[in-house]
């Protein structure tokens, strides 16, 4: 009966239907594991005092989260060297985050379950989010202003608050001085610099000239003293207050607070606050900078430099896309030039992504920019302007990338037109040009945008070509800002889908930049879904209004 | 998609209508976009064929031949101060010097041999030159003359660069690195013969044979200095230790000194290489005696090539041979001959080795000009020297320009164009004895921190890798894909393959970058740790369908009634992830069971295969992954779109639905579901992000699934940045990415003309 079952093949159906079920488990799988792991970074978890005494070792105190627990069977824990009792039938370790890597080395240690005595969940710990070190864990003991002590015990906790907001203001006002306003003068002494050298190289740097670039250097120069003044006061002001606080094993630390992001309780916390200390969180993840080598902070330059070259390349790619599927559809003959671009079309979609960027950096970097830097930019020899990796490069390759993606979309969308349409503009005495600017365009331009959709969805997240062609795992200043020429095409810039890789495999600290990482591979998906999702919806609504006009 | 059809010749109405100005300019501007869009379309297939001329442009350089070109010849300079028996030029290719038998060195211009300066090595009187030679590493520059009152003196030659005026001057002098007073090697005063050094930042050797005295027989002397800084003093002290060798000494005809100084070669008129430990200089062990030129010929020259790891050894019949010390199967060193070069019917008079790369020049007594390379086995350069004997022969340290000696006395000034020896189709493809290797191997080992480093650019390990991980991804997406897109297109009910298709699709739009790093950081640990439950998985969830499969009939028919057909995949969902559970709860006492342990161990200690944690098996997954929903929508699309009159005569014709899909639909699509593999597999070999982030990145031949790998792809996007522009490592990432470019170009191409193909079928069924 069996063979006669296996015979009728239904049970070659029912595995080929297990095969969907299983990419569909996949797909879910991937997605729900980034979603949970991506959105639980930012929850406050509970900071837990363990009592925890090793055999033959004095008992001691750790502080901080559990991050991880992982069950090994005893078989297999002996194997590894661990000495299991007879009735032990799994040993089960939690990975702890124990922060204070300035005073104990490392952010997370391993711990046994079993030689754990007690543990509880004190609401008087505390976490304190550092610039430098990682994560503080332990008890706030007293608040200080210079040397002297103003509020310790119970009281001190408010106290801290209020210093610390008055701390970040400060704090900011430095960042935008800095960053800002002494940035834009040294942008603008090097501009100086470049224009004097170009003078020189040109042979018309004659006095009045010279003069004139040294008032004018002596002005920033005066500017640049100014700020510095208030800088300066500012860092006074700024380094004056601290906290003492104490670690797990009784040491005391003190803290300035202009190194201090935020402290806080998570265990007294209420569930509103907690609520609010995510959203805050994930604000402080889209709008700032990153912190301590990428592993911690914001992503908000990556965010910003993705954005930027897509859309340099978005508007690099839609007309050279546009046209060449205008031109496989309306204007070839199909025959074997159309199907010799078809060829073509399909080999630049199935080229690896990394040869792209292997072109980029010989041709247009090398090539392309090293003779722009000689024609344009004599002046800042030997360094490169444009002939090295940067914005406009990446942007051009990402764009010779995606064009299959555009060319295909748009030709699918040129031919959902009906005929009828071409036929009656162009019997009503419109030239070609009118016909397919005024009628057939505009009906294709959902197809385009569902093209450019797809084309930009693919370009965010693409990254071997870009390691070639421009990204850095840190830029300095954004591609975009207040100094002329405000855009700067020959500018390196950060990418979202780099820094995953970036900060999951070249970080120094991998264990506690992983949160991190799930949070902005969340961030990623969601955009590149959004936007598939985006085009498979303006496609659909397409299909359905030809599927009326044939009709 | 249906054909359209349109006019183009579509302006003749307007032909006829009034010839007004804006009549013209519409028809002058349909005129324009209508070159601006051919332009336009055509410009698709210029920049493919941009890409791989481009790739071609780059990598063209590393196969053509080198050029050597005679720039002059001139009198020797002062040719009564003695013959020469050393040529040498500076860095920059301006100043040469000629070291003379008379103990005088000549500096005189390359470019035009006027003597710049004359030079006297101080020499102690009464004292005879009687055995010279170069120290090592030749780049250093010192020489040493052994004299025949058991004194060796050591020199250096210099050359100082200096701007004045912006104008490069370079001017050349003499010093003595060990002082002026000459170092005392025999001290009974007997002559030495036969001499070496070798000169270091904090010791030196020399090695000196001794002549044949009233005394006793000639003796091997060593004699090793060790400068010893003190902490505060600037004087440093120097620690001397000698000893004498315990070899018959009366035959050897050359000494030879590696620059580690933990070696010494003895080489003996009659064809003996006698090899040396000499770590420990009071007590040299001999490692090795033997003969290494045929019966019948004698060793003419020798010289180490640059790193000192390998001899080259010139022989009377015109062969140039390289010997390496190689650790053999018994953990015995011993000297292998790597390769031999045939390069003259005449004796080899003179080896000069490059001072930078694993090049040499050789020079023949049939009156050639040779510059080899040893890596890539490539004859670089083969001059005829106009029947001129040559006597000496230099090599400029950037390998660009060569002088030749010749017995008329003549100096010859050739430059010599040779960038990219070290590459040949041989050493790209083939295996490659390398030096200090025990056998020839394939190997990529691009960059190594010293300078003296033979670079290994083998593209066979990395073509390897990049098969080896598209086999496991295809091994992985094939089935799943393909299974899935029969599924879909044919069994599955409309409304539900209306969410399917396009979630599955979406699998095809996630980053690389996410998959790689969830492949690496989170799938691999996993996979560590439960390897026995991953194969487990394998093996259970097939049984678990089927099984489950097979109770579903039984289930009572009004059940059966409310679910109609096509939804299968929804309700095994539970089943797959019930099963898959199952798996890995029974697979951790199992394995304890059966392999005592992990099964990552019995592997171990079975079979000897050895595990990494990132290896093939998570590329495979990871990759399987990436590439499914690629095959899947293209074989979904060639199945779904199989005329329908074909299914439904089959079926009325009383075939089974599974028959008709096995023996109508499938066969139907098959040009479409092949096509829908390539382009599958064309992803594979490409895949760049997943791949570096999955495996241990090791260039390793082995088809071990639980080893690591690395692809081309992989490897350009780890060295490429740092590689310089225009050397030869970076045209051979260029031409790795070229190798990829063709892999995908034939995949592509021959996927889409299929696809034409069978788009023009199902239009006329």
């Amino acid at each position: 009966m069996i063979r006669l079952w296996f015979k009728s093949g239904v049970p070659w159906i029912w595995l080929n239907a297990a095969a969907v079920s299983i990419c569909i488990i996949m797909v879910l799988g991937v997605l729900g594991l980034v979603t949970v792991r991506g959105a639980g970074h930012f929850w406050p978890s509970q900071v837990t005092q363990f009592n925890y005494q090793e055999e033959g070792k004095l008992a001691r105190i750790i502080i901080g989260e559990k991050v991880d627990a992982s069950i090994t069977p005893a078989q297999m824990a002996k194997s590894t060297g661990h000495i299991m009792a007879d009735n032990e039938d799994t040993l089960v370790q939690y990975l702890v985050k124990t922060g204070n890597r300035d005073i104990t080395g490392t952010d997370f240690m391993w711990i046994e379950a079993r030689n754990v005595k007690e543990q509880s969940d004190p609401l008087d710990l505390m976490v304190i989010e550092r610039r430098e070190w990682g994560n503080f864990y332990g008890r706030l003991l007293e608040v200080k202003e210079g040397s002297k002590t103003i509020a310790t015990g119970k009281e001190a906790w408010p106290v801290v608050q209020t210093k610390i907001a008055d701390a970040l203001i400060i704090f900011d006002e430095i960042a935008h001085l800095e960053k800002k306003q002494i940035g834009a003068i040294n942008y603008n002494l090097e501009r100086l610099r470049l224009k004097q050298r170009k003078l020189e190289l040109e042979n018309k740097l004659d006095d009045t000239a010279k003069q004139q670039i040294a008032a004018q250097a002596a002005t920033y120069d005066v500017e640049y003293k100014k700020y510095q003044v208030q800088v300066a006061e500012l860092y006074k002001k700024i380094r004056l207050n601290s906290l003492v606080a104490e670690t797990e094993n009784g040491t005391t630390l003190k803290i300035p607070l202009y190194k201090v992001v935020r402290a806080f309780q998570p265990n007294a916390m209420s569930m509103f606050d907690k609520i609010i200390h995510y959203g805050v969180k994930v604000v402080e993840f889209l709008t700032d900078d990153p912190r301590e080598a990428n592993t911690e902070g914001g992503i908000f330059p990556a965010i910003f430099g993705t954005v930027m070259m897509v859309m340099m390349m978005s508007v690099i790619v839609t007309p050279f896309g546009v046209i060449a599927a205008v031109y496989l559809r309306e204007y070839a003959k199909q025959g074997f030039t159309t199907r010799l671009i078809r060829i073509a079309v399909n080999n630049l979609a199935g080229v690896p992504s990394v040869v792209y960027g292997v072109f980029g950096l010989g041709f247009f970097v090398y090539i392309l920019g090293g003779n722009i830097d000689q024609l344009f930019f004599p002046e800042s020899a030997p360094a490169p302007v444009y002939g090295t990796p940067g914005l406009l490069w990446a942007s051009i390759t990402l764009a010779l990338l995606t064009l299959p993606v555009v060319i295909v979309s748009t030709e699918e969308g040129l031919a959902r037109i009906p005929s009828s349409i071409r036929e009656g503009s162009l019997a009503l005495g419109a030239t070609k040009l009118e016909t397919l600017w005024l009628t057939v365009l505009p009906m294709a331009s959902p197809a385009m945008m569902t093209g450019l959709i797809l084309a930009v969805a693919r370009a965010a997240g693409e990254v071997a070509p870009l390691m070639l062609v421009g990204v850095v795992k840190l830029a300095p200043t954004l591609p975009l800002d207040g100094n002329f020429p405000f855009l700067h095409l020959d500018r390196k810039f950060m990418h979202l889908g780099f820094h995953i890789y970036d900060v999951g495999f070249q970080s120094p600290n991998v264990e506690a930049a992983r949160p991190l990482v799930y949070a902005t591979a969340l961030l990623l998906v969601l955009v590149i879904i959004g936007l598939n999702l985006a085009a498979i919806v303006i496609r659909n609504n397409l299909r359905e209004k030809y599927r009326a006009l044939e009709g | 998609m249906s054909k359209i059809n349109i006019e183009t010749n579509s302006s003749s109405v307007l032909q006829l209508s009034s010839g007004g100005n804006h009549e013209r300019w519409r028809l002058i501007k349909d005129a324009i976009a209508r070159y601006g869009v051919i332009a336009g379309g055509l410009g698709i297939i210029f920049a493919i064929a941009l890409i791989f001329f481009y790739l071609l442009y780059v990598v063209y350089p590393l196969f053509i031949s080198a050029t050597a070109q005679s720039v002059n010849q001139y009198n020797v300079p002062d040719p009564a101060l003695g013959k020469t028996i050393l040529l040498e030029i500076e860095e920059q290719n301006e100043v040469a010097a000629r070291f003379t038998e008379t103990g005088q060195v000549v500096f005189f211009a390359v470019a035009t041999g006027k003597t710049l300066l004359n030079e006297v090595v101080k020499i102690p009187e009464g004292a005879k030159i009687i055995s010279f030679s170069q120290g090592s590493p030749i780049n250093e520059g010192a020489v040493i003359y052994g004299l025949s009152d058991g004194k060796a003196v050591i020199v250096k030659h210099q050359y100082k660069v200096t701007y004045p005026n912006n104008i490069r001057l370079i001017t050349p002098s003499l010093s003595y690195p060990m002082g002026e007073t000459p170092l005392v090697i025999d001290e009974s005063g007997v002559p030495l013969e036969k001499i070496a050094v070798k000169i270091g930042d904090k010791a030196s050797t020399i090695v000196a044979k001794t002549a044949v005295t009233s005394l006793g027989g000639s003796k091997i002397r060593i004699s090793h200095f060790e400068k010893e800084q003190s902490l505060f003093a600037d004087e440093a002290t120097l620690t001397r230790t000698d000893s004498v060798l315990n070899y018959s000494a009366t035959n050897v005809a050359e000494i030879l000194i590696d620059k580690e100084e933990r070696n010494l070669y003895l080489l003996n008129s009659n064809g003996q290489l006698g090899l040396f430990d000499i770590v420990d200089k009071s007590a040299p062990v001999l490692i090795s005696e033997q003969n290494i030129v045929e019966a019948g010929h004698t060793i003419t020259s020798s010289a180490f090539l640059n790193g000192d790891l390998s001899l080259m050894i010139g022989d009377s019949s015109g062969l140039v041979s390289q010997w390496s010390k190689v650790r053999d199967k018994l953990n015995q060193f011993s000297m292998q001959k790597i390769r031999v070069f045939k390069v003259s019917d005449k004796p080899i008079v003179s080896i000069n080795p490059e001072q930078r790369r694993k090049g040499f020049m050789t020079v023949d007594a049939d009156d050639n000009l040779g510059i080899y390379h040893s890596t890539s086995e490539r004859e670089m350069i083969k001059e005829s020297l106009d029947h001129s004997k040559p006597v000496a022969a230099a090599i400029s340290p950037r390998a660009n320009a060569v002088l030749v000696e010749s017995e008329d006395g003549k100096i010859n000034y050739w430059t010599v164009d040779n960038k990219h020896p070290e590459v040949s189709l041989r050493s790209l493809w083939q295996e490659v004895w390398y030096e200090s290797y025990p056998k020839p191997d394939y190997i990529w080992q691009s960059s190594s921190a010293n300078s003296d480093f033979e670079p290994k650019y083998s593209l066979t390990p990395l073509v390897f890798g990049t098969l080896k991980a598209a086999f496991y991804a295809m091994l992985v997406a094939m089935p799943l894909a393909l299974m899935g897109a029969i599924y879909t297109a044919y069994f599955m009910t409309p409304k539900m393959r209306q969410y399917v298709k396009p979630s599955i699709e979406l699998m095809g739009a996630l980053p690389t970058v996410i998959l790689g790093f969830l492949a690496g950081l989170w799938l691999a640990p996993i996979i560590e740790e439960y390897l026995a439950g991953l194969f487990a998985v394998f093996m259970l969830v097939p049984l678990g369908v089927i099984l489950f499969a097979f109770a579903w009939q039984y289930l009572p028919k009004v059940i059966l009634q409310k679910i109609p057909e096509g939804w299968e995949s929804a309700i095994l969902i539970p089943v797959i992830i019930l099963s898959a559970w199952f798996a890995f709860t029974v697979s951790v006492p199992l394995e304890a069971f059966l392999f005592h342990g992990t099964l990552r161990d019995w592997f171990k200690t079975e079979y000897g295969i050895g595990y990494d944690q990132r290896n093939a098996l998570v590329v495979g997954i990871a990759m399987g992954f990436a590439v499914i929903p690629t095959i899947f929508s293209i074989a979904e699309d060639a199945i779904f779109s199989v005329p329908k009159h074909l299914t439904v005569g089959s079926l009325a014709l009383g075939a089974t639905t599974w028959q008709t899909m096995i023996n109508v639909v499938l066969l139907t699509a098959s040009p479409g579901i092949f096509s829908a593999v390539m382009i599958g597999m064309g992803r594979a070999v490409g895949e760049t992000m997943i791949v570096l982030m999955a495996t241990g990145n090791t260039p390793v031949m082995d088809l071990s699934v639980f080893q690591g790998l690395r692809t081309l792809a992989a490897n350009i996007a780890v060295e490429m940045p740092e590689s310089a522009v225009d050397s030869t490592h970076y045209r051979v990432l260029f031409l790795a990415a070229l190798v990829l470019f063709m892999f995908t170009f034939v995949f592509n191409t021959l996927a889409e003309i299929i696809r034409q193909r069978l788009r023009e079928k199902y239009s006329s069924l």
